[in-house]
């Protein structure tokens, strides 16, 4: 996904005027601009933000039970139309007519039967906080803003795993943070940890709220008063060292943010994973996120050169900012994964990268699956795979199909007629078999036309058909608006959620298939009165095996405990994963969801060492979200 | 557990069972030919990779799994590795079918002639089919026949394409091979041929396994074999072989696949066609090699009246359920899935439970008909019975089998009398009725004396011609009479005695029934169920005591288990006493047959079953388990090493339960 959806091509004339624009600038004032190391975020902002950052009512822009803004939702019109509401994005103001048919065919929904949300908070229902009065009284005192009010307490109370919107649709609300505290710098978040180890508190870092791993879930059997402590005040780009192409940025900045505004230097990270638009670069240090583009940027694994954590025993970091070293095990690696449970991310040096020259989206139509599975291994083994490349299975073709917008020429729906006759009359294709890769390419523009030869070279010995650009597009817009729709499910009866794993190659095939029916049979056996949508896609490649992602949503009407049915089927999909050598997670964390497995998935020393790390890091268990471990 | 269906329930008598349809009643009506050249399009597997049988062939030779073996072979061996890859590829061509519709068709019309003069039915559940249609387009599926004839599989394939099902691919010994015209015939209506032993054979284990196993994963065709490895001569089932039960559940452990159906198969007959031979090939007449023109002096038993036949098709189980949380899956991910694993232990005794659970499966399904009650009562009265007792005691017995849940097919609307007189007249090479007694037919000898071996052979073939029938009833009896006979031995009503008295011989007699392993307290329990159930015995809080109604019951009971009792003793008895320092392990069978039959004619022994080898090498396969008896490898030869006093002490607990032969 590309920020806001917007630009999906950069001709080099742009690119060269942003560069020397940007060059006009440093020359005047060098590292002026992003040098400040004072801590006042707003202060210090060389270029006040266009865009606005993360408000601290973070409610006041964003939904408090669903995803995302609250101006950008889906619905169904009156006349049965689905469109998306707001300006944000490209498919917002259009109406996606082929949506109901597809929504109600697969999940035997009926746009009679709704099951509409709570409207608004009922501020009644949220536990009073048990504040620890002398932590919040030097914590005043220190200068840091923090809030005991139920809107903010509630929105940091939950990630947006299945089972936690649904509870606060259903205005059910349990335990949450008793208080919010919203640092703005590392110093602050240093007498912010010092305190809560004086005063015995519990701290959950916050970043950008989009975990799905019940990672921001508040332990019920937790005494102690619980404080959030939210990151996104500590947003600046604090500098960019052209020379070692690295920029040390604060950890609480948001995906969208710190691609916009290194942008506007020339830069970028290239990091982006499908929630950047609100996951925030401490979130993605803490759970090894993936991105999106990792084949030519890396995962943030290869991006990170330098990290600093406040822990109860104090920061860590390392002294140097050397590419490798070898110096025992890479503490980094301690921190990468550790989801909150060893200290705070405050500040992060990581790699940035030119913004590219050109970008170009395309498609490949395979016959089927294992066509599709089998040219992705081919790519991946010529270690030429494009900056992205997904390979969506027949249900997700089917319901990418059923996001087009409507048509506004008849010459455009004629072309689609004539794709549609091509493929599948003339090729033969079985419209109920096909599967789609898109593709996205980065780079300078010649290298990208013979990159794209390339792969299409190889696609075409698996039977593959290059399908245009407009198809590859549309694909990786469904990684973004797939968090809206299901919004729009929740409201008539379906519920879903999204799960990863990742797997060696030679059992890409046999996982995706016994995972998705043993979703389809897991439903059934549960009482699921119609058909779930169980679909995959291989999302990423590598050298030895590729990443897997599954949907699986169902219409719940006639279920008297949903979620319950839910979180089994779920629980089922996870053990038919690692039965088929899978893992336990790609990029997605463990948090307290997947807890339960950890032992098998690292053995019982490999969990024994990481609770080592926590004993001596963390003796009080300050950072007491109880995850991972 | 998922797998409930699988286990026998707390009350075998309310198992409900399907009804059957006569297959041979539209083909004594309409025309054979059209029938063998009608449409056939079968509903295929969903997951179905659609492959000609040369095409499978190659897929099996370039398959990781067998690439890996030839490449392992041929460093071991020194050979190249295009020669061993030409090995594999003779060998795949000396094992693989070749199924083609055409000759389906040409047995379709041959077999129609053939049944309709052998049988007088051919009955199959029609529900059974249903489901194993239904099984068949959801997953790769397992056909597990039992297998009392040769007729077996021509039976199943032929049903098959009665029901316009998918046809199996069938796994059948080597033996045919040596049939020129007819194992062709059998290879190109989907036979696959095996070697019957190729122990250490790398090589041609990776090629038979990849074989199956890419059949199974493609869905080419539902694979069938024998559970039991080959015919049962005696009408009891065999012990099960696991070898390809490993085979075809392994796709599933490593994920290849989602789940496999295995179908129990029950094939029974009112009379079986091989009855007399059998008979004399457990009494040491070596079996006639398979050839074609042994196959056509055979004609001559198709003038006979072989009664109806049934064939149940048992619940699809679904290996998926039935492994759900014993076998743990993930156990393969650390190893490229194409390198031959031995199974592990927790995995071979999955597969071993299975394939027990499989068997009685089978066993429970099987048809049963009055003659094999008639058979049980005639081998317990060996001078014979007056009709009008076996009539009374018959209709005793029928009630008795009925309230443990025999699978019988009793016509209700006859009198007892008439049903008796039609079986005993089907049976009458078996049987006759004169004066009013039924007795056993013997061959007689033309004026020689009754003592001679020749006599007492062609008694011995009688009786366990006779003994094949009452076999079949074995699997319903076995556990109450374990408990009967434990009751006698043990001398005392409580409980724990009982039990230790009914474990002990339940050890013993493990290679004689199809008792699952480490199932005894199960089994125990199911039998005390039984026997209160019955009235013969009354369960109390320490005891499990005898009803005053119960003597009948008990004493039948004892008596049911009383041949093999005695066959064991004597093959006790004559390791103790008989045994030259070494005995070559081939030199077993017939010097105990000869010391038994030595016994009966000094009069000592009445007990003609000891005689069968089948009995006699259980007994020895028992010693060898409980360490009695312990086999010493030199070269080629297997020599037994006997150790007197376990054998001695073995012989005198069996003794206990059985006074009569004390008195010897």
């Amino acid at each position: 996904l590309h920020s806001g959806g917007s630009t999906s091509r950069i001709s080099s004339q742009d690119r060269l005027r942003v560069i020397s624009g940007h060059l006009h600038q440093r020359a005047q004032d060098g590292h002026a601009a992003v040098s400040a190391q004072e801590c006042k975020a707003e202060a210090s902002r060389a270029n006040p933000a266009k865009a606005a950052p993360v408000p601290k009512r973070r409610h006041d822009i964003m939904k408090w039970n669903g995803w995302g803004y609250s101006d950008s939702r889906f619905l169904f019109n009156k006349k049965g139309q689905a469109e998306f509401t707001g300006k944000r994005y490209r498919l917002s103001g259009l109406i996606l007519p082929s949506l109901k048919d597809w929504f109600e065919g697969t999940f035997g929904a009926n746009l009679q039967h709704k099951s509409p949300a709570t409207p608004a908070l009922n501020v009644s229902a949220v536990p009073p906080p048990n504040l620890n009065e002398s932590f919040v009284e030097e914590l005043k005192a220190a200068g840091v803003a923090l809030s005991q009010e139920p809107e903010d307490r509630v929105f940091r109370s939950h990630g947006h795993c299945l089972h936690e919107i649904f509870a606060l649709r259903e205005g059910r609300i349990s335990r949450v943070p008793d208080l919010v505290v919203w640092p703005s710098c590392h110093n602050d978040v240093v007498k912010i940890v010092e305190l809560a180890c004086k005063h015995n508190v519990c701290l959950i870092p916050y970043g950008g709220g989009t975990s799905v791993s019940s990672a921001l879930e508040c332990p019920p059997e937790e005494t102690r008063s619980i404080v959030s402590l939210d990151t996104s005040q500590m947003n600046r780009i604090l500098w960019i060292d052209e020379k070692n192409l690295t920029a040390h940025v604060e950890a609480g900045i948001i995906g969208q943010d710190l691609e916009r505004q290194l942008n506007e230097s020339g830069y970028c990270t290239g990091h982006e994973p499908d929630s950047m638009e609100f996951s925030s670069l401490g979130g993605w240090v803490a759970t090894r996120a993936s991105g999106m583009k990792k084949n030519i940027y890396g995962n943030i694994e290869d991006l990170v050169v330098h990290i600093k954590m406040v822990t109860p025993r104090g920061v860590i970091e390392k002294s140097c900012q050397g590419p490798r070293m070898s110096t025992g095990p890479d503490i980094h690696h301690f921190i990468m994964g550790s989801e909150g449970t060893l200290g705070v991310v405050t500040e992060v040096t990581m790699k940035i990268r030119p913004v590219p020259e050109y970008q170009k989206y395309g498609s490949i139509v395979f016959p089927n699956f294992q066509q599709g599975v089998a040219c992705l291994r081919e790519v991946a083994k010529q270690r030429c795979a494009p900056a992205s490349i997904r390979l969506m299975d027949n249900e997700q073709f089917q319901f990418g199909h059923a996001l087009k917008p409507q048509v506004s020429s008849i010459f455009t729906s004629f072309l689609d007629g004539l794709k549609k006759f091509y493929i599948t009359k003339f090729k033969g294709f079985d419209p109920h078999h096909l599967c789609v890769a898109t593709l996205l390419f980065e780079g300078d523009r010649e290298k990208v036309l013979q990159h794209e030869k390339q792969v299409y070279d190889i696609a075409a010995k698996f039977g593959g058909l290059a399908a245009g650009e407009d198809n590859g597009q549309r694909g990786y817009m469904l990684t973004f608006v797939i968090a809206y729709l299901r919004d729009l499910g929740m409201d008539y009866y379906v519920i879903g959620e999204s799960f990863e794993t990742s797997v060696p190659w030679d059992r890409v095939l046999d996982l995706c298939r016994n995972v998705k029916e043993r979703i389809v049979r897991e439903c059934k056996e549960r009482g699921v009165q119609f058909p779930p949508l169980s679909t995959c896609r291989v999302t990423q490649t590598y050298d030895a095996g590729a990443c897997v992602y599954f949907y699986f949503a169902f219409n719940y009407r006639g279920l008297s405990d949903p979620i319950h049915v839910y979180e089994n089927v779920e629980h089922a999909a996870r053990e038919e994963i690692l039965a088929n050598g899978g893992s336990l997670s790609h990029h997605h964390g463990v948090g307290k969801l997947r807890k339960e497995w950890m032992k098998e998935a690292v053995s019982t020393v490999g969990l024994g060492m990481l609770k080592s790390v926590k004993e001596y890091v963390d003796p009080s268990n300050i950072f007491g979200n109880r995850n991972l471990l | 557990m998922a797998s409930k269906s699988l286990y026998s329930g707390r009350d075998p008598v309310l198992k409900k069972r399907d009804d059957f349809e006569d297959v041979l009643e539209e083909r004594r009506n309409s025309s054979d030919l059209r029938y063998a050249l009608r449409c056939y399009t079968p509903a295929l597997y969903k997951g179905l990779v659609p492959c000609k049988a040369s095409m499978l062939k190659s897929i099996v030779l370039q398959s990781d799994s067998l690439q890996y073996v030839v490449g392992q072979v041929s460093a071991e061996c020194g050979e190249s590795r295009e020669a061993v890859q030409e090995e594999a590829a003779l060998l795949l061509e000396e094992m693989a079918h070749r199924l083609q519709l055409g000759t389906i068709r040409f047995f379709a019309f041959t077999l129609s002639k053939a049944f309709k003069a052998l049988f007088r039915g051919v009955c199959v559940n029609e529900e059974g089919i249903q489901r194993l249609q239904q099984a068949i387009q959801e997953h790769p599926v397992v056909l597990l026949p039992s297998h009392r004839s040769y007729m077996d599989f021509l039976m199943m394939s032929y049903i098959l394409y009665t029901y316009d099902l998918a046809l199996p691919v069938i796994a059948a010994g080597m033996d045919f091979i040596s049939m020129k015209f007819v194992g062709e015939m059998l290879r190109m209506s989907g036979a696959f041929f095996i070697r019957r032993s190729f122990g250490g054979d790398k090589l041609y284990w990776a090629v038979f396994s990849e074989y199956v196993k890419t059949m199974l994963r493609n869905g080419y065709a539902p694979i069938e074999f024998f559970l039991e490895g080959t015919r049962s001569r005696t009408g009891k089932s065999l012990t099960p072989k696991t070898g390809l039960l490993n085979i075809v559940m392994e796709p599933f452990f490593k994920g290849e696949v989602f789940d496999v159906n295995l179908v129990p198969v029950s094939i029974s007959y009112e009379r079986i066609l091989e009855e007399s031979l059998y008979a004399r090939e457990l009494l040491g007449v070596p079996k006639p090699k398979e050839s074609t023109s042994g196959l056509l002096k055979a004609r001559r038993i198709l003038s006979e009246d072989y009664g109806s036949m049934h064939v149940y098709f048992g619940h699809p189980v679904s290996i998926r359920s039935l492994a759900q949380g014993h076998i743990s899956r993930s156990q393969h991910n650390l190893l490229p899935r194409h390198i031959p694993q031995k199974p592990t232990a927790d995995t071979q005794a999955f597969v071993n439970d299975t394939a027990f659970r499989l068997v009685r499966l089978q066993e429970e399904n099987m048809v049963l008909k009055p003659w094999v009650l008639l058979a049980t009562l005639l081998l317990q009265n060996p001078d014979g019975m007056d009709l009008s007792t076996l009539t009374e005691q018959a209709d005793w017995l029928r009630r008795l089998a009925l309230a443990f849940g025999a699978f019988l097919d009793w016509p209700d609307h006859e009198p007892c009398s008439k049903v008796i007189s039609s079986s005993l007249a089907l049976h009458k090479n078996l049987v006759c009725v004169s004066g009013g007694r039924v007795r056993l037919v013997v061959e007689e000898l033309p004026g020689a004396e009754s003592a001679t071996e020749e006599a007492g052979f062609n008694r011995a073939v009688s009786v366990l011609s006779c003994a094949s029938y009452r076999n079949q009833i074995l699997h319903l009896f076995v556990r109450p009479a374990l408990i009967a006979v434990a009751m006698q031995t043990a001398n005392c009503s409580r409980k724990d005695e009982v039990f230790n008295c009914f474990n002990f011989l339940r050890n013993v007699f493990s290679n004689e029934f199809i008792l699952c392993p480490g199932a005894a307290v199960q089994d125990f329990e199911e039998a005390c169920y039984l026997l209160g159930k019955c009235g013969a015995v009354q369960e109390l809080q320490q005891d499990l005591v005898m009803s005053q109604s119960g003597q009948t019951t008990l004493a039948f009971l004892c008596s049911v288990l009383d041949p093999f009792l005695q066959g064991y003793q004597v093959v006790c008895r004559y390791l103790c006493e008989e045994l030259e320092e070494n005995l070559l392990e081939n030199k077993f069978v017939p010097a105990v047959r000869s010391f038994t039959l030595q016994l009966i004619l000094s009069g000592s022994l009445k007990c003609y079953e000891a005689l069968s080898s089948d009995l006699q090498k259980n007994a020895l396969a028992a010693l060898i388990r409980l360490k009695a008896v312990r086999r010493v490898k030199a070269g080629d030869q297997v020599t037994l090493k006997v150790n007197k006093i376990a054998v001695n002490s073995l012989e005198d607990t069996l003794g206990k339960t059985n006074p009569c032969l004390r008195r010897l």
